[in-house]
């Protein structure tokens, strides 16, 4: 349930769903999300569902923040089926190539490369949001053996394709960009793509995503 | 049909009026900084309001034309000339006139302002994506591979069908004395002297400024709660303070989460004036209601279309 609305400025609502992480709240944005995009109502102009919060923009010149909140306290919310939220696999290279902060990472956690993957690999993750940069996917929850902080520095290139972790989550880079998160592999997949207009990201909110290992003649074959 | 780029000008780009409905998967609006110049200037040359037009920041770029009988317009505070039969005019803002082929147009900088415009009658050949003709730079959506248009590209122009009207305008960007805010999410996160002085205290509008977002330099906001927030989404107008206590403003091309607690929004019509501010801008926030930012915005609209309508 939303706990609090408030305005964002004078063309946004601000949905406070609580302040903690978890996916029963997460899964209560993402209800709330789902209905109002297939609701359509007139003058809304973005939705930006987080892991606690859903801001919804408007068009001041059709609506205005008194009628908008009512529509959304009156909302009769439309049930996700368990089928519509995907499990994907994701293959991942952790060549030292692509692992550019496992050293870093097995290091501050005091495990050995190999019991650190076994916290990432085939472990069930979920998405709870998308987005800071176009289909990058928010997941969690990691293990708590494997949480650390973000690089202090932050580098200058990530490459596309990394998967990165910190604190209890991980994402993947969807272009190449600055960045702090630990880089402990990088998928060949395509995460985001622009060209698929309908459908251009990979992992959506309420997914569950496994990674699993490749080698790295199947990443480029992959990636061909 | 088409015009040939001599020198691109600094962030040279297509927008139009943005993207909609997109947030979701981390992609903002992007579009015009300053809208009601994009609809001006479309008005001008009599292209329909969700044309595209050319944006440039602080210099514009140097064109060729290709084509003869183009009816062309540059907006915003804007320095241009253009050469005619190898002959060079100074050119004037919210004016259209008209070149042949082999002509130049050479816009030389904005003054006391970041943003311009430009277009042509019949508008540029160009393709929208996700309903949009606006480019955003970051994700590479948009026209021209959403990449800047840059030196020697050639500009493809639909055909123009209809005959060219003299349109010209007097208009100048206003200048405001405060930027209205209203309290953000997090406003509660400052110490109460970091709220009064927020604003009673003038800041700085700073060189790390673009599409993007604006810093800007001033009393170090103290933040009394947390440095951070679960990251959740962002707008365009958002006023963020990092752990460093400078605030920055999210622009049009922002990203879409931010963990950044946010002490306040701008306005909505107060937007297309804060992104008209050059670095070394001087700037005063004042709070107001949403009440008092609704009436505000109406007035803007209104004053817009009563602008469009005297075109």
């Amino acid at each position: 349930m939303i706990k609090n609305i408030s305005n964002l400025g004078d063309a946004a609502i601000y949905c406070d769903f609580g302040s903690e992480v978890n996916r029963e709240i997460n899964h209560e944005v993402i209800k709330y999300f789902k209905t109002l995009t297939s609701k359509n109502i007139k003058g809304v102009t973005n939705l930006a569902p987080s892991y606690n919060k859903l801001i919804v923009t408007f068009d001041l010149d059709v609506i205005n923040y008194k009628e908008l909140v009512e529509k959304i306290i009156n909302l009769k919310l439309d049930e996700i089926s368990e089928t519509a939220s995907k499990r994907k696999k994701i293959p991942i290279c952790i060549d030292e190539e692509f692992a550019l902060d496992i050293e870093r990472v097995s290091k501050i956690t005091n495990l050995n490369i190999k019991e650190v993957y076994k916290h990432i690999l085939n472990k069930d993750f979920y998405c709870y949001m998308t987005g800071f940069v176009a289909g990058m996917p928010f997941l969690g929850d990691t293990n708590k053996n494997i949480r650390l902080k973000r690089l202090e520095t932050p580098r200058v290139k990530v490459p596309k394709g990394s998967v990165g972790i910190t604190e209890q989550f991980c994402n993947i880079y969807t272009y190449e960009s600055p960045g702090g998160w630990n880089i402990i592999g990088n998928t060949p997949l395509k995460v985001f793509d622009k060209n698929k207009e309908e459908n251009p990201i990979l992992i959506k909110p309420g997914d569950s995503v496994q990674f699993y290992e490749i080698t790295k003649n199947e990443f480029y074959k992959i990636k061909e | 049909m088409s015009i040939e780029v001599i020198r691109p000008g600094i962030n040279t780009t297509f927008q139009d009026r943005g993207r909609s409905n997109l947030y979701h998967l981390g992609i903002p609006f992007s579009g015009a900084m300053d809208t009601r110049n994009l609809l001006i200037t479309n008005k001008l040359v009599g292209n329909n309001k969700n044309d595209a037009v050319i944006e440039f920041a602080l210099q514009g770029p140097k064109l060729k034309v290709k084509q003869n009988n183009i009816n062309c317009v540059v907006t915003g505070n804007v320095s241009f000339t253009f050469k005619k039969n190898s002959k060079i005019y100074n050119g004037e803002c919210y004016k259209t006139f008209d070149l042949n082929n082999n002509d130049e147009i050479d816009i030389i900088s904005t003054n006391n302002s970041m943003y311009g415009y430009f277009s042509i009658s019949g508008g540029f050949k160009i393709e929208k994506k996700w309903n949009s003709y606006s480019t955003h730079l970051r994700s590479k959506i948009g026209p021209n591979k959403g990449d800047k248009i840059i030196e020697n590209d050639i500009l493809q122009l639909n055909k123009n069908v209809k005959p060219i009207i003299k349109k010209s305008i007097d208009y100048s960007n206003s200048k405001i004395e405060f930027i209205r805010v209203i309290k953000g999410t997090n406003f509660d996160y400052f110490s109460k002297e970091s709220q009064k002085s927020f604003f009673e205290s003038q800041y700085q509008v700073t060189n790390l400024t673009d599409r993007m977002g604006m810093r800007l330099d001033g009393n170090k906001l103290n933040n009394i709660k947390s440095e951070n927030i679960k990251s959740e989404g962002l707008i365009k107008g958002v006023i963020q303070v990092p752990p460093d206590g400078k605030p920055i403003i999210m622009l049009s091309d922002h990203g879409t989460i931010g963990g950044y607690p946010k002490i306040g929004v701008i306005v909505s019509a107060d937007y297309d004036k804060i992104v008209q501010l050059p670095p070394m801008s001087k700037i005063k926030f004042k709070m107001i209601d949403v009440k008092s930012a609704e009436k505000l915005f109406k007035l803007y609209s209104m004053e817009t279309k009563n602008i469009l309508d005297q075109i």
